[in-house]
């Protein structure tokens, strides 16, 4: 089986994850009709290297992975929050 | 068609006529031109050309005819769904796939076989009434049948109580059928390439060209490719799993996902089961195929890629549960597995009509129902090209229902957990 390489836990069987999507931003409260069905609705689906949330549901542990989905290896995991220290606004 | 074959038959030679002539260069320009030759894109070109008599048509396919998810799909027809937009739209595809062996003078082997969506618990019982009910009243052949009634018609299956999921009945739909799916794709293209359109095999779409973009998402003019540049009037794209990279390139986004699809099949058996069996609790399909074989699926991948391999896992998790509606194919062999990618909307119904290009069509969001719904795609997208009148079958589909807070929820979709 494929493995995922959690920050927490080590690496695990990826049966073991779900996946939460791309990392995007929440818009602001006050934001506009369009903002807010681009966040809902709408997908970079990108062909290529992404940053997205995962779930080890087993320990309720969110952290991110950057993943190539063209050829789906996982290249490096964060835990959210050192993720967030590193990108903060510009992620 | 029987007399040809005997005349072969008796001569040492026989030429088989190409189905697909070359068509050479690209043109400078084409009237239309269709992203995508998949069963969706050529279907589009052969109804613009037996309907509407339009032929400057070009349909250009990165790989080959019948490469993508025309050929990757279960190949089930059928149109019980849940929502009336839906029941309506597939309801008039399964009457154009009843005669299309006759308009294509090739056998696609359309074969209907009955299916069986089965029901474990009260919950999907009472999903199952309600979509017989709403099938039944847009004229369709589709019941109830409880337990007992079921054990007659598809005494194949495991009926015993000691299993993780029961079988307590199941929602029948006569209709339902299977066909070979590469000979739509081959059906459509050959028609539409004998009446003259052109289809443009490994040949990518790099770009398009845009005018008018200042302020608001502009016209779209030209269509780049590996192979030159092309002026268009109109423009359709039909590309299943690549959407969203497609529609990025002519500038706007779409709320789709492209998540892989397994499937497989068993070695050739004796016949044994005429029914087209599915269970959505189970997240399996099964149907014994004209040749022998069972062809087997499940649900989507957890997670999208872009790729078409095929996992162990998908295999464990499917065969242990066909094996408790079938437990004696316990033995039985694989043959042969594979993946499409299947581009996922998140009301699992699709996307098509206009989009806020101007002359730029979309035909997407095709996800885990797309090989049932070729033939009404291509006479709407038909009509919609030629005419530039978005049909009412598929006006409930439309791109814009997400800026308007209007889903269509399908629930009737396949492969997909509800």
């Amino acid at each position: 089986m494929k493995i995922m390489p959690c920050p927490l836990n080590g690496p695990r069987n990826i049966s073991e994850f779900s996946c939460g999507g791309e990392v995007e931003h929440l818009p602001p409260p006050d934001c506009d009709h369009a903002q807010w069905i681009d966040y809902v609705y709408l997908e970079n689906n990108t062909a290529g290297i992404i940053r997205e949330w995962w779930y080890h549901t087993p320990t309720a542990y969110w952290f991110v992975a950057e993943r190539d989905t063209r050829t789906d290896e996982i290249l490096r995991t964060w835990p959210a929050g050192d993720f967030l220290a590193e990108f903060g606004e510009e992620r | 068609m029987p007399f040809a074959l005997l005349k072969h038959g008796l001569t040492r030679r026989r030429s088989v006529p190409d189905a697909f002539p070359e068509p050479g260069d690209l043109k400078d320009s084409y009237d239309i031109v269709i992203v995508g030759g998949g069963g969706h894109g050529l279907a589009t070109a052969y109804y613009l050309a037996v309907d509407h008599g339009i032929t400057d048509v070009a349909v250009l396919e990165r790989g080959y005819i019948g490469g993508g998810n025309t050929g990757r799909n279960t190949a089930i027809i059928r149109s019980n769904y849940l929502t009336p937009e839906g029941v309506k739209f597939y309801d008039e595809s399964v009457r154009l796939y009843k005669d299309l062996s006759n308009d294509f003078d090739m056998n696609i082997l359309y074969s209907e076989r009955g299916h069986y969506t089965l029901a474990h618990t009260d919950s999907a019982i009472r999903t199952m009434r309600w979509r017989a009910e709403v099938n039944k009243h847009f004229g369709i052949e589709s019941e109830l049948v409880m337990r007992d009634d079921l054990q007659k018609m598809v005494p194949q299956l495991d009926y015993s109580e000691d299993v993780r999921y029961p079988i307590l009945g199941a929602l029948y739909h006569a209709p339902g059928a299977i066909a070979r799916h590469d000979a739509v794709a081959w059906g459509y293209g050959a028609g539409a390439a004998r009446r003259g359109v052109h289809i443009h095999q490994n040949t990518e779409v790099t770009g398009f060209e845009i005018s008018g973009a200042n302020g608001h998402a502009g016209r779209v003019t030209g269509v780049k490719t590996n192979r030159g540049t092309i002026r268009a009037g109109k423009v359709l794209q039909a590309v299943a799993g690549m959407s969203g990279e497609v529609a990025a390139m002519a500038g706007f986004r779409l709320p789709l996902k492209t998540v892989p699809l397994q499937a497989c099949v068993s070695q050739p058996l004796k016949p044994f089961l005429d029914a087209i069996v599915v269970s959505g609790s189970l997240h399996v399909y099964v149907s014994q195929s004209s040749r022998g074989e069972l062809v087997m699926g499940g649900s989507t991948d957890p997670y999208g890629v872009y790729m078409t391999r095929s996992t162990l896992d998908f295999k464990e998790g499917l065969m242990m549960h066909l094996l408790e509606l079938l437990p004696f194919i316990s033995e039985v062999k694989l043959l042969r597995q594979w993946a499409g990618m299947t581009d996922m909307t998140p009301d699992f119904a699709p996307i098509m009509g206009e989009t806020p290009v101007d002359n730029y069509y979309i035909d997407a969001g095709w996800g885990t129902w797309g090989f049932k719904a070729t033939p009404v795609c291509g006479k709407e997208n038909a009509r919609m090209l030629a005419t530039g009148e978005v049909g009412d079958l598929i006006q409930p589909f439309a791109l814009q229902r997400y800026h308007d807070f209007n889903l269509v929820g399908e629930k009737g979709a396949a492969s997909v957990g509800h």
